[in-house]
């Protein structure tokens, strides 16, 4: 800069180079100050995010060992035992959901995409918005009033169910959205090679926006993953092992729940450490599913 | 073999707007045949007449008689029989971007029930040297995805899978306006080869181009076939004053 503002006639510069500082000046305090709002932005909403996992780890890792994740819990007052119970029974209601709730999102998703342009499909978008809104602790009501009364038992199949239904709007409106993200032209050169229309949205639509939905059925699978109020009356808890579907069965919030209200020390240490396993859990099963995805799309390719 | 296409009073709707007033045309087959007018005349409507592409809009509507060959278009053909039989090109490259360079060619077909390997190895290999781009691509089929190629590329990506269906007739919406003039010498080149083969329909916004890949011209304004001849006649001497006024710059 110097050497070019060297080669410019001397009068000519004189004046607006004073302004030009001037502005630099002003401009430089804005850019620092836009920046520094930015950057103190991000950590206020990355602080909480740090401070509670580090918590948990600072809490929990202590009391994680084998006998936690391979015992299940000790009679009230009794110091050891673990919560293998409840991370299985996590898993089972858990796997439950997905497999009713993910198909069922996309499904309703793909319908709004492509065929929803409708009435019908104003009222299900509605309805959907609505759901979403909806108190966890009412859906584990519904849950309890279609299946458990149903059943006359608490179950892990009344849990998933309840979760389920948790996990459908969220899947639904993301899985909509990404479908109709994808260009016009995608569907347009599909259909001129004579390809049917399902066939377009199930290999050409669906697949270009397959990470699209899958970020949306993780997001879904991670909220419900956490959930304690649906589970109350449905999966119920239990101190035992159970692989029966129709059986009350434990789960992690539950277990946490019970134990940190409890009055026992090495109860709330345990609770602490299954809030922190929770937390692995479902950190390690959204990176897994799109560790799976990225090879499974990128294997497309090759 | 390219088939010759016979259109009798087509009409076509978006709406209560008619974009088509009465169009008849007789395109010859294993020729180029290049439609010319200014925007929004209809040109791009009247091709997606062809292929049954119009009715994917909403609240489209077609009404008249367009026959492939011995095919009726609108009785008794189902628009996925149809368009196996006609290849579409479209104004901006729109390769498939989850898909390999490969599996983009061999699109139409796998999903079309063809799963015969040995077959769509041929067939690809086949299409993306009749689409001049088999030279530029052979060792990477597999590996790169059809977005990673250049627009010009991509655009020749697009001819071969229109080709791997194994067409009879071709047609080019605009093919040419979002690439730079060494690409649209290279497709240009491209029809010249193809429409031994195939029956080619062009729509252009460059005069140039169609005089020079083109026999045949129509001119389209306002949803009307205006004037329909040899190439030569249209440019030297058309009947129709609008022709001439277009032709000559002096509108559109």
């Amino acid at each position: 800069m110097g050497s070019l503002r060297g080669a410019v006639p001397e009068t000519a510069t004189l004046q607006p180079r004073q302004r030009v500082l001037e502005i630099s000046l002003w401009r430089r305090t804005a850019d620092y100050l836009a920046t520094g709002f930015a950057i103190t932005t991000v950590i206020l909403v990355l602080a909480p995010l740090v401070a509670i996992f580090a918590y948990l780890v600072y809490k929990g890792i202590g009391s994680i060992n084998i006998s936690f994740l391979t015992q299940i819990p000790k009679p009230p007052g009794e110091v050891g035992g673990g919560m293998a119970n409840a991370i299985a029974g996590s898993v089972v209601i858990l796997a439950i959901a997905s497999v009713l709730g993910v198909p069922l999102g996309i499904g309703a998703g793909i319908y709004l995409a492509e065929y929803g342009r409708n009435r019908f499909g104003d009222t299900v978008r509605f309805v959907s918005d609505v759901l979403n809104g909806v108190p966890s602790i009412v859906i584990g009501i519904v849950a309890y009033a279609i299946v458990v009364l149903r059943q006359k038992h608490f179950s892990a199949l009344a849990g998933g169910v309840a979760l389920a239904i948790m996990m459908v709007p969220t899947i639904t409106r993301t899985t909509e959205e990404m479908l109709l993200l994808v260009p016009n032209v995608l569907r347009e050169a599909a259909y001129g090679l004579g390809v049917p229309r399902w066939r377009t949205t199930l290999s050409i639509v669906l697949r270009t926006a397959t990470s699209g939905i899958i970020t949306g059925v993780m997001l879904a699978f991670a909220r419900v993953a956490g959930e304690t109020a649906p589970l109350l009356f449905t999966a119920f808890g239990n101190q035992y092992w159970n692989w029966r579907l129709e059986q009350p069965t434990a789960a992690l919030p539950l277990q946490i729940f019970t134990y940190a209200i409890s009055p026992y020390d090495d109860w709330h240490r345990q609770a602490w450490a299954g809030a922190l396993v929770l937390i692995i859990l479902i950190v390690s099963s959204v990176a897994a599913v799109r560790y799976v995805v990225r090879r499974g799309t990128l294997g497309g390719v090759a | 073999m390219g088939v010759g296409i016979q259109v009798d009073k087509l009409n076509a709707w978006y709406g209560k707007s008619q974009a088509l007033h009465d169009i008849s045309i007789k395109v010859e087959a294993n020729h180029a045949t290049a439609l010319i007018g200014p925007s929004g005349c209809g040109k791009s409507t009247f091709i997606r007449c062809l292929n049954r592409m119009h009715e994917t809009s909403p609240e489209a509507r077609v009404e008249g008689q367009v026959r492939i060959g011995e095919l009726d278009a609108y009785n008794g053909t189902s628009p996925t029989q149809l368009r196996r039989r006609i290849g579409m090109v479209f104004q901006k490259p729109n390769p498939f971007p989850t898909m390999s360079i490969y599996h983009n060619v061999a699109a139409g077909l796998k999903l079309n029930g063809f799963t015969n390997r040995k077959h769509l190895d041929d067939i690809v290999e086949k299409s993306l040297q009749s689409s001049a781009l088999w030279e530029e691509v052979k060792d990477t089929v597999h590996k790169k995805s059809g977005a990673s190629l250049s627009g010009g590329q991509q655009q020749r990506l697009c001819i071969a899978r229109a080709l791997a269906v194994e067409p009879e007739v071709l047609l080019m919406d605009e093919p040419c306006s979002a690439l730079d003039p060494i690409s649209t010498g290279k497709i240009e080149e491209l029809i010249f080869q193809l429409k031994e083969q195939y029956t080619i329909v062009i729509v252009t916004h460059n005069m140039q181009q169609a005089a020079r890949v083109a026999e045949f011209t129509g001119f389209f304004l306002l949803g009307k076939l205006i004037e329909y001849d040899k190439t030569e006649k249209i440019f030297t001497k058309p009947s129709d004053k609008r022709t001439e006024d277009y032709i000559t710059g002096r509108f559109g």
